[in-house]
């Protein structure tokens, strides 16, 4: 896809957030809206997938470690044709596929059941090793957030990925720089990432989580790297599309009211129409 | 029983898995740096290249093993009960029981008689933590034949399995052709009419020679060993216990939330009767001999005997 293509269906998945957000009356729009432009490349364009054969054996393999922000991933996954568009307004009532964080056996199209803040790096650290042992090709995708790192669990894991030199392993850290107590620095500082990351023995890539051009080099050089994993650390914007939620703490956990969906769809819609000028 | 055959269950873990490794390709072994302890040596031995060492890191292991699980291995997880199930559990909970992943839990070095190592590595809860996570199965062997029984029918189920083990050598007592072990199906070592004994673990070969004693003094007592806590064989308790009208249960485990609690749970249902929980009463270990804490705990057959008189008048 062009970054055109991919900026339009990032849009698309962003209006999915947050309606889906309203919908459940609850849920965590921010950090879903600053990993938009990640989920999209990943399954428009990254991954090697199937949404016709969601559990196809040797497809790549995604784990949503941060999963709080499932509306973000439930709404490229039906974007990319694992279910109805629609059904995402059904997020977190009662009987409905899509749980307030991924579950597995419910969601088609979702690797591993996640949300308990930690655990998701080590289950990806189990894939990318099972790739390993049995000589396939498969490549694994871990996407945490930057609150999450505080996470002791987090660097069990990574230093086992590093010590096992496990270059199938993709660990993407969405930096948007806010956690539900304020911002990460003044909470407990996870800073700094990258040189952590090196320290695990890692190769890292800092980039903007806003920018294709950077996303699409990035995950080329992680195909590139042999011998390590890779992290890339992506600067984003959290609430990034929706005007009153960018860089705003508060929309970390909570939905939007009728009024404020308005506003947020509006905004979106603007920005449908600037990429479409940007086309002509 | 003096020249009866000793041997830890913790060893029978460990000879378990690498007679069965070359049987179940999927089978790998995971360990916390306790490989020499868990006696899965001798599995990394025969297949190196799907034993993984991850370190003093349990946590990680369990979310690794989760990870594996979902790529179609049949993963067990080793290390000491205190880790396996305490410092694991919501690792366990969320990682393995929630989305039901093809995990076993091997804990070895379960209970007090870990010994010298004292209260922090004795741990007496854990069998209470994983019965109340929805899917898993607990086992807990009480010799070398049924633990070696356990891991491979662990291995051909489909779900999470907890199985507990001991460090201290324990008597061989299910060393007869008939034995035949089937997940969540109680046996009955002896029957009685007066009294029910039901025991798990290394208080199994206990609550027998307890039976023995009360034998002498005309007390006639029924002895089942319940292997799998969870799914409990209901049935077959209920049934002994409709009998003889009063159980016993002894384990080496706290009173609270383990055997004792999940046959009171069932009794007090379906068929209620008086019943004597021996066990770990509500309180840490600590160090010594493990002979010398099952004795100074209460869950030797000569304190079972003792309290089961004491319970009867």
């Amino acid at each position: 896809m062009t970054n055109l293509e991919l900026q339009k269906t990032a849009n698309e998945v962003r209006k999915g957030i947050v309606r889906a957000v309203h919908s459940a009356k609850a849920g965590h729009p921010g950090g879903s809206l600053s990993a938009a432009d990640l989920f999209t490349y990943l399954y428009f364009e990254e991954m090697n997938i199937d949404p016709a054969d969601p559990k196809k054996e040797d497809r790549d393999r995604f784990v949503l470690s941060k999963g709080h922000t499932a509306p973000g991933l439930y709404s490229v996954l039906a974007h990319r044709g694992y279910f109805p568009v629609e059904e995402l307004l059904t997020l977190r009532h009662v009987g409905s596929r899509l749980q307030g964080h991924p579950c597995m056996q419910e969601t088609p199209g979702v690797d591993m059941s996640s949300g308990s803040l930690g655990q998701g790096l080590s289950a990806a650290v189990g894939m990318a090793l099972a790739a390993k042992m049995d000589k396939k090709e498969y490549r694994t995708y871990a996407l945490l957030g930057d609150g999450e790192i505080q996470e002791g669990q987090i660097w069990e894991a990574a230093m086992f990925a590093g010590a096992r030199k496990l270059d199938n392993l993709v660990v993407i850290v969405d930096n948007n720089g806010l956690q539900i107590d304020g911002k990460i620095e003044d909470v407990c500082s996870p800073y700094p990432i990258d040189r952590k990351f090196e320290a695990f023995n890692f190769h890292v890539i800092n980039i903007d989580a806003h920018n294709f051009d950077e996303i699409r080099a990035a995950m080329k050089e992680a195909r590139e790297t042999k011998g390590m994993p890779t992290a890339i650390i992506m600067k984003s914007t959290k609430g990034k599309g929706v005007s009153f939620m960018e860089n705003n703490a508060g929309w970390h956990g909570k939905a939007p009211s009728d009024e404020e969906l308005a506003v947020a769809m509006a905004d979106l819609e603007k920005i449908d129409e600037e990429l479409k000028k940007a086309g002509e | 029983m003096a020249d009866v055959k000793k041997i830890a269950t913790r060893e029978s873990y460990g000879n378990a898995l690498a007679e069965c490794g070359a049987k179940y390709p999927d089978l790998v072994v995971l360990d916390a740096d306790l490989a020499g302890a868990t006696k899965t040596g001798v599995f990394k031995k025969a297949f190196p290249d799907r034993h993984i060492d991850c370190g003093i890191a349990e946590c990680n292991m369990t979310g690794i093993a989760a990870g594996l699980a979902t790529c179609g291995k049949i993963p067990f997880i080793s290390s000491f009960a205190m880790f396996a199930a305490g410092r694991n559990f919501e690792q366990v909970r969320n990682s393995i029981g929630y989305p039901h992943l093809n995990v076993k839990i091997g804990a070895t070095h379960a209970g007090i008689t870990v010994g010298e190592d004292g209260a922090t590595h004795q741990c007496n809860e854990d069998v209470a933590l994983m019965r109340t996570i929805p899917g898993m199965t607990v086992i807990v062997p009480s010799d070398d034949v049924e633990a070696r029984a356990a891991v491979e029918a662990a291995i051909n189920y489909e779900g999470p399995v907890y199985l507990r083990f001991g460090r201290a050598a324990v008597p061989v007592i299910n060393d007869n052709p008939d034995y035949k072990f089937e997940i969540g199906k109680g046996v009955v070592l002896k029957e009685g009419k007066d009294v029910t004994i039901v025991a798990s673990g290394i208080c199994v070969a206990q609550a027998l020679t307890a039976a023995e004693k009360l034998a002498a003094d005309g007390v006639d007592a029924e002895v089942i060993n319940i292997h799998t806590i969870k799914p409990l064989d209901e049935e077959l308790i209920v049934a002994s216990a409709k009998k003889t009208g009063k159980v016993i249960t002894v384990e080496e485990h706290s009173v609270i939330g383990g055997l004792g609690s999940a046959v009171c749970d069932a009794l007090c249902a379906k068929n209620p009767v008086p019943v004597c929980k021996i066990g770990i009463n509500d309180t840490f270990g600590e160090s010594g001999p493990a002979n010398v804490l099952v004795e100074k705990y209460g869950l030797d057959g000569e304190s079972i005997y003792r309290k089961a008189k004491e319970f009867l008048q």
